[in-house]
This record gives C-alpha cells, structure tokens and sequence, in this order.
C-alpha cells in the first residue's frame, strides 16, 4: 500500500486525481490525531497521502480582506498567533482541543474535515464567517463553512480535493469573538455544549452584528439566525441576555447519548448562549 | 529511511511509514521507556517531545519523525545522573506505578523548558493531557513546583528510624529513567505475538468454519486456536470450586467481550486480521441486562448450576429490625443505582511465556503470582510446580488485575508451539474483556432515638456481577458486614446478592462493594441528622464505633478503632468551610440559574467509612523470608507484587527496623513464584498489615539468629561488612565470618529468617456472626464544592481527608495512596459509567484529568493496631471509600439535588435540582 509525502499543493492534488492502484482512494493525512485513533486494533492496509509537509499550508496570515489559516496550521499555532479579539473565541477553543499534545499536532482544517459534530473548531469558525478554500487538479473553490459541513462527519469535500486553507473576512465594525464550553470533565473532554460567538459593535455601543453558533446540539453545528437577528441594533447595555429565547434554539436537534440527554443539551445550550452574549456584550 | 535526532542523538531506521511512532520507538529502536496505554491520544503515556513540543508519540507516523529532533524519557538524563525533574517526582512521590510517568515528565519538560516557574494553573494546562490512574495528581503538582528548588534527597534515615519515614520509593529512579520493566516490556524479540478475538455479542452461540482459507490467506499466521486447545481445565475463576470462565468459549459466549479464538503468528499478521475474517458464525440471543432482567420470572439461565441467575446471597443479620425501626424516633430510607466503572490502568494487559523443556515459564502483570500460577497449571493441567511466573512491574491494578487476562491464553500457546509468544491487549479490549466494579443497587431503611443514636439499620444491596463468578462472592459477603458503614447498632439486618447477568464480570475493584453500599449509607446519616436538627458531623461522632463498640457481626473491637478522632480532627474545617459555604451562598443569592445567570451554589458534605483490612472471614496468610548471603548481601524475598502502592518500599522499612540496619542495606527479589514465596494476593488493603506482619516476623527471626549465633544480647547492633557480619553489644563486638558459613536452600544465603503471618479472624455463622477481620481502617473525608445550577457540572474546591491508618509506615506513600483513593472516588462519584459496545475507550469513558482533582488537606491518625507490623494497618482501599458519599452530600447540601443513579454525571444533577427545585424533596 502506498505512503505519499507530497511537499507542494499540486503534487498532493495530482495525486488525489488519480485514485492509487488496486486501493479505495487516498486518505489524507494531517496531523493524525482524528486519523489514529479511529484506527485501533487490527486493520487492512491503506493508502495514505501524508500532507505534513505540502509548502505554503501552514500559519495565519492578515490578508486585505481579512486572514487566512493554512490548512496545516495546528490549534497551538492559533493560540501563538498575534491576532485581534476578533479571535478570541476561536483561540479559547483552540484551548479546549485536547491536551497541549493534540494542539501542538492536530490542524484547524483537519478539525473540519472531521466533521464531528462535537468538533470545537467549527462554532467559532462559523461564527466567524469562514469560507474554506479548496483545491484539486481542476482548479480552487471556496465554499461557505455551513455548506463545507453537510452532516455528522460529511463534508461537501469532493476526493480529489485539499482543503487548503480558512479564509476568515474582516468585519466592518470593532468585533468580539468568545467561546464556552460543556464537558464533564477539566480536560481532554468531548462536549456535551458549546458555543461560539462574534459581535460587532457600533461607535454608539450598539450592536452591528451578531453571529451565534452552537455545537454538539446537531448532526452540524448551527448558526442561531433568529437570535442573531433579535441582537443587532440592540444597545450593549441592555439586558442583552434577556432577549435569548427558546424559539432562538429552533435549527438545533440534539440527541441522546452517554453524554447527556436531548432534553439537557437544549437546557444547557440556552444556559450556554445566554452567558455567552453577556460576555460579548461586556 | 526514516532519519531523525533522537536523544540527542542521529538515528537512521527503515519502518513503514504509517508505523506509530511509540512502535518504532519501541520495537524498532528498543527504547521501551515511553508507554502506550490506549493508542488514540487519550492518556497521554506516549508523550515525547518533537522539536522542542510536547506531543502524542501513538499519533506521529513514522514518517513525520523523518527530519525531526525527538526526545523521549530516556533522554531527560543523557549523563546517566537524574535531572532536577525527575528528582522532584522521586522526592515527592509523584510515580506510583510510575506507566504515567514517562509521559508526565516530557509534559512537565515542555512546560519547564519554556517556563522554569509555572504557576500551578499553567502546570494543570500543560499537564492537562496525561492521565495517571494512581496519584491523583497533587504529588505530581507539588513536584513540579518545587523543580527548581532542586533539594537532595532527603537523608537516609538512621538505624531504626526508617518506619515512619518519608523516603522515596525504594524502586523510585527506575520509574523515572525509563528503565522499569512492565508488562509489554519484557518479551524477547523472537516472540510471537497472540491475539483474542473476541464476542461482539453479549450472548450468542457460535460455530467455528474451516480455518485453512485463513492460513491460505495470511501465511504469518502460525496457529489459530480454540477451546479444543485447552490442555487441563478450559475453565477458570477465583474461588477453589468456581472455574467458570472458559478461556476460550466453547461455542457459547455470556458477555461481549468474551475470547473466542486466538491468533497467533508475526506482528503484522496478527495486526491485519479483522474478527470478521475469522470464520465465526454467531447465533444472537437476547441477552440479559441488569439484574431485574436476570432475575425476572422465566429468564434464560447462565450457568446450568444456579437456575435463578443468583451467584451467592450474603447476609449479616441481629437483633429484631422490624421492632427497633418502628420503634424509632426518626427513620430514614432511600435507594440509589451505581454504574459499572472500569479500573482504566494506564497499563493494559501484557507479558509474555515461553515453554522451557516440560515448564511454563512466564513474566506478565499479576496482582497475585502464587494464585496465578496455580490458575494457569490447572488450565494447562499440569502441576503448579511446573508453571513459573514472574511479575512484571504492574502500571496500575486496583484488582483488575487480579483476575487472569491473558494469562492462560500465552501459556496455552507457548505450550503447544514450543516459542515465546507475548500479547498485549489494545485498549477497548481491555476494557471490554476485564472485569470492572460491580453496579449495584442498594437501598436501605435507618432509625435512630431522639439521643441521635442508631437503633437499627436495614440494607440490601443487588450487585451486577455479570457473566462470571470472578470476586462476586467477595463483594456479597463483604457488602453486609459493612452495610452499616463504621456506626455502632445493635440491631442491624443487611443481605446482598451477586446476580449473573450477561454483562462484563465484575470482579475486585478498590473497595469490594463497599463504595456503592457508603453512598447509601452517609445519605442515610445525613438524612437523619437532619430530621434530629443535628449537625451532620456531630451526629456521626455520637455514633462512631470505638473500642468496646460490637460491629454487626458481633466482633467487639478492642483497639485501633479511631473514627472518632478522624472526625474530631475535621470539626475544625467542617465548621470553617460549612461558614465560608452559607456566607458565599448567602452573597450570590438562592437563584435558580433559569435565565442563564451563573448561579453557583457551594455545599460541604461529609462521609466516613471503615474497612476490614484482609480477606473475609478466610484465612488469608503471607510468608516471607529474609537472607543474607556469604557476601553479606541481606536479600528480602517478596511475593507481594507491588502495584504501585508502595509495598516493597513499606516491607524494606519494616525489614530494616526489624532486623536493626540500615535501610538501603537490603535488597528484594519481588514476586517471582520460583524465587518468593506465597505473599496472598495484593488487595483488600492487607500487605502492609499481613506481609508487613510476616517481613516483620521474618526479620525478627533473622535477627535473633544473628545474636544468637553471636551469643550477642537482644540489644546487638549488627553491621554487615561484606562478608563480615559483626555485632556490638555493649562493650564487646562479635564476628561471623559469613564465607566460612554452610549456604542453604535454593537461595544460597547463608542465614535465613522465616515468616509467616495469618490474620486472626472466625468464620460467620448463618446470621454473620463472628470475627471476620482482625482490624479495620477508619476514614472521614470532607468535600467543599460548587455545584453550577444551571448546568449540573461541579467544580470542587478542596477535600480534608482523615484516616486513622494505625501507623503510617511511609507518610509520603499514605498521602500517595490518599490522593489516589480520592481521585478514583471523583471519577465514581462524577463521571465513570462503562457500558458495553459504548464507552469501551479513555475517551467516552471519562476518569479525572489533573483538572478534576482539588487540593487535598490530609489528617493522618495513627491509632496503632497492635495486631499489625509497627502498629499498622491499611489503606489502599480506605482512601476511596468516603470520597463519592461527601461528594455526593456536599451536591445535596449545596442545591438539596438527590443524585440516585451514580456517577452524578452534569444532566443527572442538572435533573435532580430540578426536582429539588419543584418542592418534591425525596
Ligand atoms: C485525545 C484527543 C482529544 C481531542 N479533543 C478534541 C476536542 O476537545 N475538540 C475537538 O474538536 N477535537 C478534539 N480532538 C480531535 C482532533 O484533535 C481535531 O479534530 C484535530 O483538529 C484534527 O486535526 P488533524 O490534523 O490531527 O487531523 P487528521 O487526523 O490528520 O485528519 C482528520 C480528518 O481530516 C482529513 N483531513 C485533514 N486535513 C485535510 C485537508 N487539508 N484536506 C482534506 N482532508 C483533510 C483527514 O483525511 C481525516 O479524515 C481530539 C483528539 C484527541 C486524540
Ligand atoms: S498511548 Fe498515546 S495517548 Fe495513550
Ligand atoms: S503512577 Fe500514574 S498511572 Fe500509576
């Protein structure tokens, strides 16, 4: 079976273009911390297109319309970057990945690629408008992230394509992002809630802009349109908490599981949101 | 070629790419000292420091090691001298088992290198991800701050002063440099490797097709074998006359998890077959879960033998309850239900056997060699003196590894191939096929007089001790006799049952039963205390057995009973932190957390406990030997396996003050059935009080020999001087020329001390009536918590933990042991519930991180037990017991939520505060 280490984005897509010999495709591989340990025990042999090394993947960059994350960037190097509070919701999920093992190996991109449906990456990405970049033999696209995630562990990934990078626009008003998260436990823990949110503020101290997302309550993490609605205009002064509604919960279908009930996710997410859009407001 | 800098130094290897990087370090490079515990980044074993990052090796292709600069434990002392680091693990006692401790010292190295003076919270974030099973982190904290103190080792301890000592573990340095031998570091290289495939169904029946297609297919695989293989007995168990577990099933399986077959061949072979390729065809059967299942009318039967699917009934039983109870001023009464829990040592399964000429010679984890040896003799059918093993350090046991695992299945295969063969068990494996606590369910009926005395308590308790026997009959009769937790009552009946269900057997884990029977039984307390308007503390200490107190089984205690001064020593916090918790309450309000406010409410609870230290009413004996040699070398011969608790380190200072020398003047030979003799097995608490007795009596023995020999007075000073053995007594000094000395037996030591030690204990009567322990270990542990109303998670502040451990032999290893009893009692008060084909890896089955477990303030009453080495006796067990039942009283006293399903897992809280909240206070 064969082991690729391409060192450039054509190279890796050229590759992905023709399935290998006798085998079921190409399984890429990043940082391998989702890739293992889905893998123990025995198991038959596979092609592996190790993407640790493709050039020009890797670190976040300002851009003119705003960043973008290499798709080789690991959770530690977002906690390391040097970027406006804007971030601060993603970086406090970078924290939440794991242990500092997973984060100084496990990728943003390949957090989305996963596509958990407890994946920490994904609310504060949405929440941050990201579009994920993607490139194959034929050419680049981007899609929005909440067409990118199409389920539990589906993505709208062709085989053949890389995610190559995040890209993340600069909103147009002073911005606030922040994160929380539910687990049973201090570290290393899946969540059993979480949220994520960006808002952006006026010079009058209103709010320009809401984006409110939560995680573990769906097959894919949801943006809370309605809310995020209900919020702009409103000045940050007021009871902003208030205005969080059951109704706002409406895109989340959560389900039982080891973790916790439906009916306790949904009590905690609106618990979860409403902390969360007091702390975006102070 | 796969090149990179390892240690320091240039490597070159050919491997295959995708090959993880803890296999090339291990197999391909040899170097064992970093540990794999589940492969999936979990735990934290595997951590290795590339370029300059703490990093899981399980995680790391090969491949991606190509370039790069690795640094594993082995490295951290390049020079051979222990860095400062590793130092502070040995001066603090932060290795126990020390499988964790590969991992938490590259994680502390990563912190350190980048911050020589972390605060703690930065040490909890680096260290966040290792997990240790043993500790329960806070040595492991306290090391790291004191890294850069960089202290010596405390002095040695002078002659006669090393019980009572706070010296490093005798086998400390090799837990720290990598060099300690555990189970999957043993095997030779030519060994073959074997591995079960297992029931994926709880309860099936099956076929075995033509196996030739198979070999056709995968030319490495050397033999695949079934139950026909078995030599002797295909059957096994603890108990004399219950061998109910078959090594491989014999076209029927009871539980998933269950070995079927075993494949052995190379590495990669055995690594590439999945179970389905094997040709098993399965019949499904409904199985049986839980115990209302099992013992519902018309039930499938598991064992033709006990048509009602009950295994064993215990019963301890005195006095008229149903008069006393009525009579009572108050009562209280209640049920809960605990999960099964999984041990989750770092340390799966593993070792290795080899058939040398008509032997079976084998080094694997054991809690218990001699037993185990005669476990796998019978299954090869073959005399016990014809199997050998030796135990392999042991990365964590807490009984599950006191049943047989691989065990019969290496020897068996080694048997009929003539060559090594070695297994270690993949995590899920480990977890499905091993035995795990018993769920219980318990419920009870308590009442007191309007003094706050007990009058009497009634208790029964269910146990789920699923499809085999294993130590069922342990936890029902153990479960009874301490039903009525460590209170005096006249006037108790308490009866428990063992019920076969089709679920993981349930076996020993820390505490037999006791931990889910304490739940009940502080509740009760607490329910009373509160119905009498009595502090909850005091109404314990009104109640507390002491001397002259007669237990349930009528067993009169006549010493070391100290209870009452645990809680004496807690009033102070108990009264401190119940004032800071009501003024904090009283500050934040009494909200409901509805509307998204995070409303924290904060409660102090309490629980106590006792426990009979050895086997139940059984005899339970240890023998132990001590020699010196014509070269003057004093050797212990230890079958006490040490599990990480500290046994050898506790018997070297036991030896030590018993014969008079120095401490570090003995050396040990530890569980090896050819070399030690019959130490019983580690559990029940009882090495430090039944080997502890017999090393004690052994080195008496040697001593008095010594002096005899000497002519010298029962006040000689001896000194050993290679091989002259001199003794001052008084003014005169006497010489033994030890060369000149005749060697004897198979140790060729020249002098030799014998002993032998079997706790006093009677049998029960049909009413539990008698003697069943000769002491018993005494606990009260504080919990000061916060519960989020909102949510249901809790945060907890600190634990006060007193015990009464007649004497602490060791007080760094007590504390040890303290941290440890109470991070696993967290892990079953808040989040541990295995449940098959679910949670069988570290990743949905979730025990405490380092960030779980609070400052722990530890009270150590010595109330000697005279019966015990030095005035000591246990606490392996003791430490767990109180932990879940404060936990859980101080989530009542902070939100008035009664938790009835254990572990109080956030949306069972969350539940019960919103119960507790609708005014339907059960
Ligand atoms: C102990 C542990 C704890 C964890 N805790 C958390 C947690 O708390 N929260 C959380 O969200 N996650 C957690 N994870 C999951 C994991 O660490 C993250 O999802 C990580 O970001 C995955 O990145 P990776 O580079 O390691 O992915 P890999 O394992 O290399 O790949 C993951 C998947 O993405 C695909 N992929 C990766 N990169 C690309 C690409 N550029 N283009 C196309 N496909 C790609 C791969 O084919 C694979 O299917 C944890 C994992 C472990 C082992
Ligand atoms: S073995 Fe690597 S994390 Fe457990
Ligand atoms: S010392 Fe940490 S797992 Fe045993």
């Amino acid at each position: 079976m064969g082991y690729l280490r391409p060192t450039s984005v054509d190279e890796a897509v050229g590759a992905l273009a023709a399935s290998p010999a006798g085998g079921s495709g190409w399984v890429v591989l990043a940082g391998g911390t989702d890739h293992y340990p889905a893998r123990v025990g025995p198991r038959a042999a596979e092609d592996i297109l190790d993407i640790s090394r493709v050039a020009g993947l890797r670190g976040v960059a300002e851009t003119d319309s705003g960043w973008r994350i290499g798709a080789l960037t690991t959770w530690t190097e977002v906690i390391e970057a040097d970027l406006p509070p804007l971030f601060d919701g993603l970086k406090l999920a970078a924290r939440e990945v794991g242990g500092v093992q997973i984060q100084n190996r496990g990728t943003v991109a390949g957090n989305l690629c996963n596509a958990s449906p407890a994946a920490d990456g994904i609310p504060p990405l949405l929440s941050l408008d990201a579009m994920i970049e993607l490139a194959s033999a034929k050419g680049t696209r981007r899609l929005k992230l909440a067409e990118f995630i199409q389920g539990n562990r589906r993505t709208a990934r062709r085989s053949d394509e890389l995610v190559t990078a995040i890209h993340l626009p600069r909103p147009a008003n002073a911005a606030k992002g922040d994160f929380l998260k539910l687990g049973a436990r201090k570290y290393l823990v899946i969540s059993i809630v979480m949220a994520a949110g960006v808002i952006e503020r006026t010079a009058d101290r209103k709010v320009a802009a809401a984006r409110i997302a939560v995680g573990a309550c769906s097959a894919a993490a949801q943006r809370l349109s309605a809310l995020e609605q209900a919020l702009a205009g409103q000045p940050l002064d007021t009871n902003l908490r208030a205005l969080v509604t059951e109704m706002h919960l409406a895109p989340l279908a959560p389900i039982d599981d080891v973790r916790g009930s439906a009916g306790y996710r949904l009590d905690c997410a609106l618990t979860i949101v409403r902390r969360l859009v007091d702390r975006l407001a102070s | 070629m796969i090149a990179f800098t390892l240690n320091g130094k240039a490597v070159s290897v050919e491997a295959p790419p995708e090959r993880r990087l803890t296999d090339l370090l291990r197999l391909d490079l040899g170097l064992t000292g970093t540990k794999v515990g589940c492969e999936a980044g979990d735990c934290g074993a595997c951590t290795v420091l590339i370029d300059e990052r703490q990093v899981c090796a399980c995680m790391v292709p090969a491949a991606q090691a190509d370039g790069s600069a690795i640094v594993t434990v082995e490295g951290l002392a390049p020079a051979g001298e222990i860095s400062a680091l590793q130092r502070a693990f040995h001066r603090h006692g932060a290795a126990q088992c020390g499988i964790c401790t590969p991992g938490m010292l590259m994680a502390a190295e990563d912190l350190l290198r980048r911050n020589p003076a972390p605060s703690e919270a930065e040490t909890l974030d680096a260290l966040g991800g290792v997990l240790c099973r043993c500790t329960g982190y806070r040595k492991i904290v306290e090391a790291i701050s004191d890294v850069a103190a960089n202290r010596p080792d405390a002095v040695a301890p002078a002659v006669g002063d090393a019980v009572g000592a706070r010296i490093g573990r005798v086998d400390g340095i090799r837990k720290l440099d990598g060099t300690e031998r555990f189970g999957d570091d043993v095997a030779p290289e030519d060994a073959l490797w074997l591995r079960a495939v297992r029931s994926p169904h709880a309860r099936a029946t099956f076929t075995l097709g033509e196996l030739a297609p198979l070999h056709a297919k995968y030319p490495g695989l050397v033999r695949v074998f079934t139950a026909k293989d078995v030599p002797g007995n295909n059957g096994f168990g603890i108990y004399p006359t219950v061998k109910d577990q078959p090594v491989l099933a014999d076209g029927q399986v009871r539980y998933r998890g269950e070995a079927v077959v075993a494949l052995v061949g190379d590495r990669a072979t055995i690594e590439t077959i999945r179970d389905d390729e094997v040709p098993i065809q399965w019949q499904a059967q409904t199985p049986l879960i839980g115990c209302a299942a099992a013992t519902a009318p018309g039930a499938p039967v598991l064992h033709a033998n006990l048509p009602d699917n009950i295994l064993i009934k215990g019963r301890v039983a005195r006095g008229d309850v149903e008069r006393e109870l009525a009579a009572a001023h108050v009562t209280a009464e209640a049920e809960f239900e605990t999960s099964f829990v999984e041990h989750a040592y770092i340390e799966p399964e593993a070792g290795f056997a080899r058939r040398v000429g008509d032997r079976i010679e084998m080094m694997a984890v054991t809690q218990q060699p001699v037993a185990h040896r005669d476990e796998i003799a019978q299954v090869l059918g073959v005399a016990p003196d014809r199997v050998r093993l030796t135990a392999t350090a042991v990365g964590g046991g807490f009984g599950g590894k006191l049943d047989l695992s691989l065990h019969p299945l290496i020897a068996i295969a080694a048997w009929h191939l003539d060559r090594p063969v070695r297994c270690v068990y993949r995590r899920p494996e480990s977890m499905a096929s091993t035995t795990k606590r018993h769920p219980a369910h318990v419920k009870g009926r308590w009442g007191a007089d309007k003094d706050g005395r007990l009058v009497a308590i009634d208790f029964h308790g269910d146990f789920n001790t699923g499809a085999y026997a294993s130590w069922g009959p342990t936890v029902a009769n153990r479960v009874p006799v301490h039903a009525s937790g460590p209170y005096a009552v006249k006037t108790a009946r308490a009866t428990s049952r063992a019920i076969h269900t089709n679920e993981p057997p349930a076996g020993a884990f820390r505490g037999f039963g006791v931990p889910q029977a304490a739940v009940l039984h502080e509740y009760l307390m607490d329910r009373l205390a509160d119905q009498l308007g009595m502090d909850r503390l005091e109404f314990r200490l009104v109640n507390a057995i002491r001397v002259g107190d007669a237990t349930a089984t009528g067993q009169v205690l006549t010493h070391s009973a100290g209870l009452a001064k645990c809680l004496e020593e807690l009033r102070p916090h108990w009264k401190r932190l119940r004032a800071e918790a009501a003024e904090q309450n009283r500050r934040t309000g009494n909200g409901h957390g509805g509307n998204g406010h995070a409303v924290i409410r904060r409660g102090v609870g309490i629980g106590c406990m006792w426990y009979g230290i050895g086997n139940t009413s059984m005899s339970n004996p240890s023998t132990m030997r001590i020699g010196i040699s014509a070269e003057g070398k004093v050797t212990l011969y230890n079958g006490a396996v040490d599990i990480g608790q500290g046994s050898t380190t506790i018997l070297q200072q036991i030896a030590a003050d018993a014969l008079r020398i120095p401490v570090d003047r003995i050396q040990q030979i530890v569980g090896d059935t050819d070399l030690t003799a019959d130490a019983g097995k580690t559990s029940a608490s009882r090495q430090t009080l039944v080997s502890g007795k017999a090393v004690e009596i052994a080195a008496l023995d040697l001593r008095e020999k010594v002096l005899r020999l000497t002519n010298a007075g029962p006040e000689g000073r001896i000194a050993i001087d290679g091989p002259v053995l001199r003794v001052q007594d008084g003014d005169a000094t006497r010489t033994l020329e030890l060369r000149t000395m005749a060697a004897q037996g198979s140790d060729g030591d020249v002098l030799t001390g014998h002993g032998r030690f079997d706790p006093p204990t009677t049998p029960l009567d049909e009413n539990g009536q008698g003697v069943p322990y000769a002491t018993y270990g005494f606990a009260a542990q504080i919990c000061d918590l916060e519960v989020d109303v909102a949510l249901g998670t809790v945060k907890l502040r600190r634990f006060v933990a007193a015990h009464d451990v007649g004497r602490a032999i060791n007080p760094m290893l007590v504390e040890g042991q303290i941290h440890g009893g109470i991070a696993q009692g967290i892990g079953l008060a808040l989040m541990e519930e295995y449940i098959p084909g679910r949670t069988e890896n570290l990743h949905d089955y979730l025990i405490p991180t380092i960030g779980d477990v609070p400052p722990i303030d530890i009270i150590l009453v010595e109330d000697r037990e005279p019966v015990g080495p030095f005035g000591a006796k246990g606490i392996g067990e003791p430490a767990l017991v109180p932990t879940a039942p404060a936990i859980l009283g101080a989530i009542r006293d902070a939100t008035g939520a009664v938790v009835r399903k254990i572990p109080a897992l956030p949306h069972r809280v969350r539940e019960a505060i919103k119960l507790a909240q609708g005014g339907t206070q059960p």
